[in-house]
């Protein structure tokens, strides 16, 4: 025992050692550690951004060059102060107190002198510059935005902060990350990747040669330019007429489902987010917790759908034939769900399809809603079932497209009511709100407009999406191009289509009719509630509109969202109209509504819940 | 004296291990300090080149001790332990203060580590007094007596302040181990060291748990007719727990900041990154950028010279205490492997030739060579790769000093001297 007990403990060691040092040389070690080593320093070569074009190739979103006036104080060699000082635009003593800055942050390091000189400026510095030693120009690269609109869509860039260096090990401090909108959504793209050049150092940090004869380095790979499904001349259009108006607008292409235009109101010049005033606008806009610049409601408003979604409830109740385009309803200026009788405004009488759209009656699509829940023997079983056809057109759920955010909207499920009554407690009578738009469902202006699509294509859409080409490629991603089909049968839409057309001849929406165009459209005015000091109060309604034109080969389809626009046909209603106008013809013919409509706001309504005052409501005032 | 006799007998296996080693550890040495300008291996201003020079006056000091008679060491060894006392203690008046530490005489052209010949003295000193035929360990007070031989220097060097230094002559305990101490002491120490740790690492509550299991087992498993004994039983368990409650007393209240953040870091008790990553930049430091450069060696290293973190002078200390993490960076697994090995190999050569003796003297003599050369290994590379706190002592042959590298060649080579001898003692 004595005699090996020392040879024991030296084999132990030993082999304690080897299994270390394997974990350490053989598991852990990995080729690519070259970045953490201290002694190779890496120099990055930026490739520039990709280009953003919009679907008729106008240039959207550009690069331009800015040139910083870079100063490492160690190197500064007695100088003409004077001369320099002139030549960089600066005064003398500014110029004394930014060097002593720059000394005091490093006498090493670079820092900045004088940020994004103009070109003019560079120009003239530029063959003097040698003259001046410690001193260089670092060019550098800016967004360029070549239009005032389009915020919410293309979105900006800063920074990477310290989280997205975690997560991602491909950015080092200091590079620029897209944020939002498509430079989000398509950053790896317009990114490009950046070249590297491995350089080995000695211990005083002094570069000594390539790493390893260079064999590691890469070459800078360019962003790629990217195509947008939006139509630049639309969208800044229709930021006009979103002026002093809250709300959103989406424009699809029904044949493909690509935005033509995704307008959020209010919005902001996308350049107020460039380079160095970035941070202190993006706090302000985003500090405007009530106008809410920078909250996309083209893509986050979830209003009720209101009366457009009696389309959909038609189009259930065909499918189901639970009733055909000649059941007739009658309409008692209202309907009664057990004895309390809920309103409409329809004018009363005897309604079926065709009218109950174009009239937009209530009592019909009550009427409607339950005989679709009567086929069923249980409330659960009809409830799967509208649930089912609902979803099936995109709603209630995300709609998977390449926008950076979006939200899921509402379709109540049997579970829902179930949680809210009771299992079984429950009949179509307590959920009849849905019949017309209002109740439990929720939808977002995008959804609304791929519904609309939908329809116009008489039961399918495409996924909405906002790119168009990468690199001059038309895109072939499945998700996109793949039609989805609804669970309405074709033949059902005729009848549907026929009366929104007759919203624009005899209905709802006689009063917006657009010369030579054949528009198929829906109203919805969407009752909303706020809470102002803990009371639940009911403010101006909101003004919605879905349509699609021409009716037999669509190429818009279109819903506006109006926050307190009042009836659908007031805003929504023209905004929709002038919206097509002018993306099918071009121009716009009635230029006394484009000037109403450019011109009215609706602050007032807006300040109203702030007042601290009682207000009225649903007034009418032109 | 000299010629075919010495030639045949002496040990040529362990020479050629040390020959290897220390030319392993020269060419480590020129890469850790090469400097493009300065690449001229003869140049005494440079630091491979001082190493070299005392390669050289090591191996003149070589032929030295095997000149001389073999027991000329046993006679003198009482001498040459008071004359290490003597000098340890001439530190507090004369003594060189370098890096903190007043551990020098200040001989001119080189500074002398008395507390480097004590480790050979004192490994001479015990051996004469247990090989002395008055002695027997088994006596408690010959026990105290040996012991005392190798506290003393220890005691010496504590407040120079070197503890590194002084840990290396506790492990002169091996030696009588090895001549009859009983071996409860060793399990005594282990256990306590293991309560230690898992203390630090569980808390005082996963022993408690632990012994609670192991009675279990023990009480399943036992034969009917076994007697436990209770008392002493009990006993053990009370003290353990009251060691446990008493290390978190100690690790808490008497530690400095710096020893615990030593020990957090050797056992990983810190979970927070961003702490971690401030323990990495202050104590932990050394470790951390060792332990990366021996990752970034891999299997097959960098190659000679071409160690980047060797040549960018990211590990503090790298020529001494941290020679080895050169080996990891420029010669990968397969260099450290080799040197691993070949330590193990001289270790287990040496134990060989210690248990072939027959001369007590020079078994025991033999067992203190073994035990402070492997300490000096153990913690040196176990602090290097990280599973050892940092403890400041250089690695046996490879480490650059002029001082070491002196007596560690003349503590092994008064070892082989004596084997050398070991068949005409018997006569």
């Amino acid at each position: 025992m004595k005699k090996i007990l020392l040879s024991s403990i030296i084999l132990i060691i030993g082999i304690v050692f080897i299994a270390r040092l394997s974990y350490l040389q053989i598991f852990s070690f990995s080729a690519d550690q070259v970045l953490e080593d201290p002694a190779i320093k890496a120099i990055y070569d930026y490739p520039e951004r990709g280009y953003i074009y919009d679907r008729n190739g106008k240039l959207l979103v550009g690069n331009d060059p800015a040139y910083d006036v870079m100063v490492i104080p160690r190197e500064v060699k007695p100088l003409d102060t004077l001369q320099f000082c002139e030549l960089i635009g600066l005064e003398k003593e500014d110029f004394v107190k930014k060097l002593k800055r720059a000394r005091i942050y490093s006498p090493r390091l670079p820092s900045v002198l004088v940020p994004q000189l103009s070109k003019e400026d560079y120009a003239k510095l530029q063959e003097k510059m040698r003259h001046f030693e410690g001193f260089y120009i670092q060019k550098r690269s800016l967004r360029y935005y070549d239009t005032k609109s389009a915020a919410n869509v293309l979105g900006y860039i800063s920074e990477v902060n310290e989280r997205d260096l975690e997560q991602n090990p491909y950015y080092v401090q200091g590079e620029l990350k897209g944020r939002t909108g498509v430079e989000k959504t398509y950053e790896d793209i317009l990114r490009g990747k950046k070249g590297v050049q491995y350089i080995q150092k000695d211990r005083f940090n002094r570069d000594i040669g390539p790493y390893k004869e260079g064999e590691l380095d890469t070459p800078p790979e360019q962003g790629k330019e990217i195509s947008i499904t939006i139509d630049k001349d639309l969208q800044e259009y229709g930021e006009l007429l979103m002026h002093g108006k809250r709300g959103g607008i989406v424009a699809l292409e029904p044949a493909t489902g690509e935005i033509l235009s995704m307008i959020s109101g209010p919005t902001y010049d996308p350049s107020l987010l460039v380079g160095r005033k970035r941070s202190r606008n993006y706090t302000k806009l985003y500090n405007d917790s009530i106008a809410n610049p920078t909250w996309d409601r083209a893509l986050l408003a979830e209003p009720s759908p209101g009366s457009p979604f009696k389309i959909l409830n038609a189009l259930v109740a065909l499918q189901e034939g639970v009733i055909i385009p000649e059941t007739k309803i009658t309409c008692y200026h209202g309907f009664y769900v057990g004895n309390t009788k809920r309103g409409c405004h329809c004018g009363g009488g005897i309604r079926d399809l065709n009218s109950g759209i174009y009239k937009s009656c209530n009592a019909y699509f009550a009427g409607t809603f339950r005989k679709i829940f009567d086929k069923f023997e249980t409330a659960d079983e009809a409830m799967d079932v509208w649930e089912k056809h609902m979803r099936s057109f995109g709603l209630g759920g995300y709609l998977g497209s390449d926008l950076h955010t979006g939200r899921p909207g509402r379709i109540p499920s049997k579970e829902y009511y179930d949680k809210w009554y009771g299992d079984n407690r429950w009949s179509s009578s307590y959920i009849i709100s849905n019949s017309i738009g209002q109740g439990e469902v929720a939808v977002t202006p995008i959804q609304l407009a791929n519904m609309t699509a939908a329809i116009a294509n008489r039961g399918h859409y495409f996924t909405p999406h906002i790119i168009k080409k990468i690199d001059g490629e038309d895109i072939t991603i499945p998700e996109f191009t793949d039609l989805k089909q609804t669970t309405i049968d074709r033949k059902y839409f005729e009848p549907i289509i026929k009366g929104m057309a007759d919203v624009y001849h005899k209905g709802t929406a006689r009063w917006v009719q657009i010369p030579d165009i054949e528009i198929a459209g829906k109203t919805g005015t969407v009752e909303n509630y706020t809470i102002i000091d803990g009371v639940k109060t009911q403010l101006t309604d909101h003004s919605l509109f879905v349509a699609f034109a021409p009716v037999n080969n669509p190429k818009i389809a279109i819903a506006v969202y109006i926050e307190n626009g009042y009836y659908g046909s007031r805003y929504a209603g023209h905004i929709a109209s002038l919206m097509i106008e002018k993306y099918l013809k071009g121009e716009i013919t009635r230029k006394d509504l484009e000037k109403r409509m450019l011109e009215k706001t609706l602050e007032h309504e807006y300040a109203k819940p702030y007042s601290g005052e009682e207000f009225k409501i649903n007034e009418y005032v032109w | 004296m000299f010629g075919k006799n010495i030639a045949k007998r002496i040990d040529w296996l362990s020479i050629s291990i040390y020959l290897a080693l220390v030319t392993i550890g020269w060419v480590n040495i020129y890469s850790t300090t090469f400097t493009e300008t300065d690449a001229s291996i003869f140049n005494f201003a440079t630091l491979a080149g001082k190493q070299l020079f005392f390669i050289g006056v090591s191996l003149a000091t070589i032929i030295v001790i095997i000149g001389l008679e073999a027991n000329f060491y046993e006679r003198f060894s009482s001498l040459m332990y008071v004359i290490a006392l003597l000098l340890l203690l001439g530190l507090f008046v004369f003594g060189k203060t370098i890096s903190g530490a007043t551990s020098w005489y200040n001989l001119g052209f080189f500074n002398l580590q008395p507390s480097e010949f004590a480790k050979v003295a004192t490994a001479l000193a015990l051996a004469k007094y247990l090989s002395d035929i008055q002695t027997d360990i088994k006596r408690r007070k010959d026990q105290f007596y040996a012991l005392g031989i190798i506290l003393l220097p220890a005691l010496l060097i504590i407040p120079q302040p070197d503890p590194g230094s002084a840990l290396v002559f506790f492990a002169l305990i091996f030696v009588i181990f090895r001549e009859g101490l009983p071996l409860y002491y060793l399990a005594i120490g282990l256990l306590a060291i293991s309560v230690f740790i898992t203390t630090l690492m569980f808390g005082t509550i996963w022993i408690v748990i632990f012994i609670g299991l192991f009675l279990v087992i023990f009480f399943l498993t036992k034969k009917k007719t076994f007697k436990v004994p209770v008392f002493p039983l009990i006993g053990v368990i009370v003290v353990t727990i009251l060691f446990s409650l008493s290390v978190n007393f100690v690790f808490n209240k008497v530690f400095e900041q710096r020893h615990r953040d030593r020990f957090g870091l050797w056992l990983r008790l810190e979970k927070d990154p961003t702490k971690l990553e401030q323990i990495r930049k202050s104590v932990g430091y050394n470790t951390y950028q060792s332990e990366k450069a021996i990752e970034s060696g891999g299997f097959f290293g960098k190659g000679f010279l071409e160690g980047t973190r060797t040549k960018g002078d990211f590990v503090p200390e790298q020529h001494t205490d941290f020679i080895f993490t050169t080996v990891g960076e420029e010669w990968g697994f397969m260099g450290t492997a080799t040197v691993i090995l070949l330590f193990t190999c001289l270790f287990l050569r040496l134990v060989y030739l210690a248990e072939r003796q027959k001369n007590p003297f020079s078994r025991m003599y033999g067992y203190g060579v073994i035990s402070i050369l492997l300490i000096h290994y153990f913690i040196n590379i176990g602090m290097v790769i990280g599973i050892l706190p940092t403890i400041g002592i250089p690695l046996p042959f490879f480490s650059y000093g002029g001082s070491g590298l002196l007596f560690f060649t003349i503590l092994l080579f008064i070892f082989l001297k004596l084997d050398s001898n070991r068949l005409k003692e018997g006569i």
